[in-house]
């Protein structure tokens, strides 16, 4: 009974055992290349084999962990040989014997660096046990640089093992050559990302600002609290850290900029949120929101005489946020909206809409784009789903800004009062 | 029961949180305010909610019934249900909420980096979801068909069915106002009629005898009996039969039965006078029963080792809470780490006070109920209490309630499973059905356990969520705690310890559930495995890793630093501004 007990629980440990162990061979009869075929195909055959095996650790670049790698998987290629790397003169990964010759290796290396040549040289040893005869050195070049260099020591004649040690140095090249082609590939997602991110538009900062100027005089006070208000908004849009934000912070964004609209257009607007707090702490894109409710306000209040109506919806959707923004005001042509999305229609037009739904596509893949529902005459209805979980996504916590983006919050003279902890805590 | 009345209420229960979960929300949610927009759930609500949402069919029929019919021993179970948070609270609440992630095979995807752990991780969610499901339906079956008068198969398929659709069409989503109102509901339809019963009991004439006694009938009392039983008789036995015991047929004649063990078959009625010791049921293979101890620990029911039982099922209960799916998406609610621990000491509280309750019917039902006893519906007792201590109207009001919270305990359990299970099928275990595959992921996530629920007939409810509780122990409380407390945890020592511990309670389970061994070590192993697969699945995790060390992800450091720094320094919460002009 106990065996039975035990039978059942182990069986699925031992069903993975089974697993496992039944794939090993498998893999090992296909790595050992038993194919048949003449001498010279399956040396060939080898030989590519190692080499390949060799390269995804180099493509990480020249570090001591790759190098060790690379060197134990290249060693083969040389017979008894041994093997080093090193970045400049510095000794990297050493396989093999003969690791008292370092030194004097590394003396032939910083030749080769100077010279940009490989060199070959003999090696006189005290030990008699040493095997270690002949040695030679090859530059790594990459992009004309020479950022390190390949280390053989051999026994016997040096012979072909020169020839061989430059032809893997230039193997070794490429391999590091195509590291860094992956690393600028990197650097230039991460340059569109950045150039993604969403830019605080020049009209409204004019539009803004003229507002605020006209109550200057005959309401200080507003004034005084617009520009507050203002430099919140400024602060959040040109934070510098962080690419995902938490929804309820988006929404204290668009609060904010929609207090600046007020300013301009007074009770034409009106707005109206309904928002399931469950979703208040779901990671969204950095200014993903604000864009979307200044397209509204565009369509909604600027391009009509009318009072404007704004609806911001978030819902619960299990493992999805969604969220709509809505106007009830002109609309868009569904084939200029499609040319927008595009790109195609000037380099201004629609520029927020496009951003968002580049960046969401960027980040959740393409089924959590933008979906626009819009005539003309019929308003416009914009969705977003954002998952609440995506590897990699993950909020910068608020307010810990580095110093140089920080504003000087209590630096401004005269408008702190004392004893109140700053601008953020104002009446009201 | 009064069926009217109870129609009513179990159809008022369902209405209103429906209509809480569509109309009143939008209703109180819309504002033009951005400050009241932009308010985060506050942690009592939300513990409310997650309570709401964990007081499940064996907490409110479940733990009364075992009580009942197998003695104090079985109080293990409504502590250990609500000291599972307390290990929440230690290990895992805060963390977890800080990773971002919102189901288990999240956690395991964000912590890892590797897709074949969150696969397997999924896989055992559902497997979890679906054993819990099965006690929700069964409790469904039970209460509806007290209601009703339906058989209990019908009831179970009901609420399934009516699941499923509520699920596959968008309501019931997690909206925290319905979870909340759910605890409400069920705290109060246990609470009120708790009052009238304690006041009936104390103005009893002949107040409980010695808990140590058999139970006797207090007045004449006609049992009818669904199931054959088998009853172990102590002393001479005087009763009224119709039907058939010990093979011979009855007609409303008298009958003895000496000391020994009789069978009663299906359909039979008996009439016992006031004052008759309640016959025991004996077990299907004639062993002694444990219910002379009744008030004693380790009566154990029918177990035949009850400390390692005991042991089990502390196991499961207290490290098996954290790997509830439908507990954890709730978490996802809060605004932080610091939020999720307050939530979490809030449901310990909640929780614990809800579970004073269903100990006190348990007692009474022994008292007041003892024929459940006979006929083994002791899961019952909660509903039959009040018709039994008070009768008339007060007994038919009072018994609606409770009815009508038993209600809200599988449909909001159900219903919250049922999201889970579906989400994680849609997302990791099935993702090719396409776009739609939210809602046909429902119907698995359902057909499963209501298909195995008719099938497998009667399991304790109570017993049921302890298998669940098993697995999730022993899948999800090593990958929790080492994924959160130690670094050189792996996704080759994951998947491993995974399929070891939870893999091995899962097999353990099936095989208690499709038809246990008779008897001996073995059937006490595999019906509380928790003892041997949470160390199994911890030991496994750790050799596993410690063997693939150059496996260790490299984004660990990162990970770790954010699973336990607080998301902002101390002393700089957030102030909630409230300023500027709201729309006038």
């Amino acid at each position: 009974m106990n065996g039975l007990a035990l039978l059942a629980a182990g069986a699925p440990l031992l069903f993975a055992a089974g697993l496992a162990i039944g794939r090993l061979p498998a893999r090992r009869a296909a790595r050992d290349g038993t194919d048949p075929g003449t001498p010279v195909e399956r040396a060939t055959f080898r030989t590519l084999h190692t080499a390949s095996v060799a390269a995804p650790p180099l493509r990480a670049g020249l570090t001591p962990d790759a190098a060790r790698k690379a060197v134990r998987g290249l060693r083969p290629l040389f017979g008894t040989a041994a093997l080093g790397l090193t970045a400049e003169d510095r000794l990297l990964a050493w396989e093999g014997p003969g690791r008292h010759h370092a030194e004097a290796a590394l003396e032939r290396v910083r030749q080769v660096l100077d010279t940009g040549r490989a060199q070959t040289f003999a090696v006189a040893c005290a030990d008699p046990d040493c095997p270690v005869r002949w040695g030679a050195a090859a530059p790594l070049t990459v992009d004309r640089r020479v950022p390190g260099a390949l280390v053989v020591l051999g026994a016997g004649e040096p012979g072909s093992g020169a020839r061989a040690t430059e032809e893997v140095a230039r193997w070794v090249s490429v391999q590091l050559e195509l590291a860094d082609l992956d690393r600028t590939r990197t650097g230039l997602i991460e340059a569109e990302v950045r150039a993604l991110r969403a830019q605080i538009s020049p009209h409204f900062v004019y539009n803004s600002l003229a507002a605020i100027a006209s109550f200057v005089r005959t309401d200080p006070e507003r004034a005084r609290e617009l520009l507050l208000e203002f430099a919140d908004f400024a602060r959040y849009s040109f934070r510098r850290h962080g690419a995902f934000t938490t929804l309820a912070e988006e929404l204290r964004a668009v609060e904010q900029f929609l207090e600046l609209v007020r300013a301009r257009f007074g009770p034409r607007l009106e707005v109206t949120l309904r928002i399931a707090p469950e979703v208040l702490p779901v990671a969204v894109p950095f200014l993903c929101l604000q864009p979307l409710v200044e397209n509204a306000v565009k369509h909604g209040l600027e391009e009509s005489a009318g009072r404007g109506r704004i609806t911001i919806t978030a819902r619960d959707e299990g493992a999805t946020a969604r969220i709509v923004v809505e106007d009830d005001g002109v609309g868009v042509e569904p084939d200029r909206l499609r040319r927008i999305l595009r790109g195609e229609d000037g380099p201004t037009a629609g520029i927020g809409l496009r951003n968002v739904d580049e960046r969401l596509r960027q980040v959740y893949g393409d089924e959590h784009g933008l979906v626009i529902e819009t005539g003309v005459g019929a308003g416009t209805k914009v969705t977003l789903r954002v998952p609440k979980y995506r590897p990699g996504v993950h909020t910068a916590p608020p307010d810990t800004a580095p110093p140089d983006s920080e504003p000087p919050d209590t630096e401004v003279p005269g408008v702190t009062e004392p004893g109140d902890g700053g601008l953020r805590r104002l009446d009201r | 029961m009064n069926q009217t009345y109870g129609i009513v209420a179990v159809s008022a229960a369902v209405l209103v949180t429906l209509v809480i979960g569509s109309v009143g929300l939008r209703v109180s949610r819309t504002t033009s305010d951005f400050y009241v927009a932009s308010r985060t759930v506050p942690p009592y609500l939300n513990a409310m909610a997650v309570s709401g949402e964990y007081l499940s069919a064996a907490s409110f029929l479940g733990i009364a019934g075992l009580v009942a019919a197998e003695g104090v021993e079985m109080l293990w179970f409504p502590v250990g249900y609500a000291a599972g948070y307390l290990v929440l609270l230690a290990f895992v609440a805060a963390p977890l909420r800080r990773s971002g992630a919102y189901t288990l095979p999240d956690f395991a995807d964000s912590r890892l980096g590797s897709t074949a752990a969150r696969r397997v991780a999924g896989v055992l969610v559902v497997g979890v979801g679906w054993l819990y499901l099965l006690p929700q339906l069964q409790g469904a079956g039970l209460t509806l068909g007290l209601v009703t008068g339906a058989p209990h198969w019908l009831g179970g398929v009901l609420v399934a069915v009516v699941v499923t659709l509520a699920v596959a069409a968008g309501g019931m989503r997690g909206i925290t106002f319905v979870q909340a109102f759910q605890y409400c509901l069920k705290l109060t339809a246990l609470l009120v009629p708790a009052v009238f019963l304690l006041l009936a009991w104390h103005g009893d004439p002949r107040p409980a005898r010695a808990m140590e006694e058999p139970p006797t009938f207090r007045r004449h009392t006609q049992v009818t009996v669904d199931s054959t039983v088998r009853l172990r008789i102590e002393a001479p036995l005087r009763a009224v039969a119709s039907g058939a015991v010990d093979g011979r047929a009855y007609h409303g004649g008298p009958l003895v039965l000496d000391p020994g063990v009789h069978e009663i078959r299906a359909g039979t009625t008996l009439r016992f006078p006031p004052g008759t010791p309640v016959p025991e049921r004996a077990p299907g293979d004639g062993r002694p029963g444990g219910a002379a101890g009744w008030a004693a620990p380790l009566s154990g029911g029918e177990e035949e080792h009850p400390l390692y039982a005991t042991y089990g099922l502390i196991c499961a209960t207290f490290l098996g809470t954290m790997g509830l799916p439908h507990v954890l998406v709730r978490f996802y609610t809060n605004p932080d780490g610091r939020a999720a621990r307050r939530t979490t000491v809030i449901v310990l509280a909640l929780v614990g006070g809800f579970y004073l309750l269903p100990p006190l019917y348990g007692l009474l039902g022994r008292l007041y109920a003892p024929d459940l006893l006979l006929t083994g519906d002791t899961d019952a007792a909660v509903l039959v209490l009040p018709e039994r201590l008070l009768g008339g109207t007060a007994g038919d009001l009072l018994g609606a309630l409770i009815a009508a919270g038993a209600c809200a305990a599988f449909l909001s359990t159900a219903s919250g499973l049922t999201l889970s299970v579906a989400g994680v099928l849609s997302q990791d275990v099935l993702p090719a059905l396409g776009v739609r595959r939210f809602r046909l992921a429902t119907l698995p996530a359902v057909a499963v356990p209501g298909t195995v629920s008719v099938a497998a007939g009667q399991l304790p409810v109570a017993s049921a969520v302890g298998l669940a509780f098993a697995v999730a122990a022993s899948a999800f409380c090593p990958l929790l705690v080492l994924g959160i407390w130690w670094r050189g945890l792996t996704p080759p020592g994951a998947i491993a310890g995974l399929l070891a511990g939870g893999g091995g309670a899962l097999t353990a389970v099936t095989l208690t559930i499709a038809g246990p061994p008779a008897g001996g070590w073995a059937r006490s192993l595999l019906a509380w495995p928790a003892v041997w697969s949470v160390p199994l699945g911890f030991l496994t995790m750790i050799l596993v890793s410690l063997a693939t060390r150059h496996r260790v992800p490299p984004g660990t450091e990162a990970a770790m630093a954010r699973l336990h720094l607080p998301e902002r320094p101390a002393g700089r919460d957030l102030p909630s501004t409230r300023r500027g002009v709201t729309t006038p």
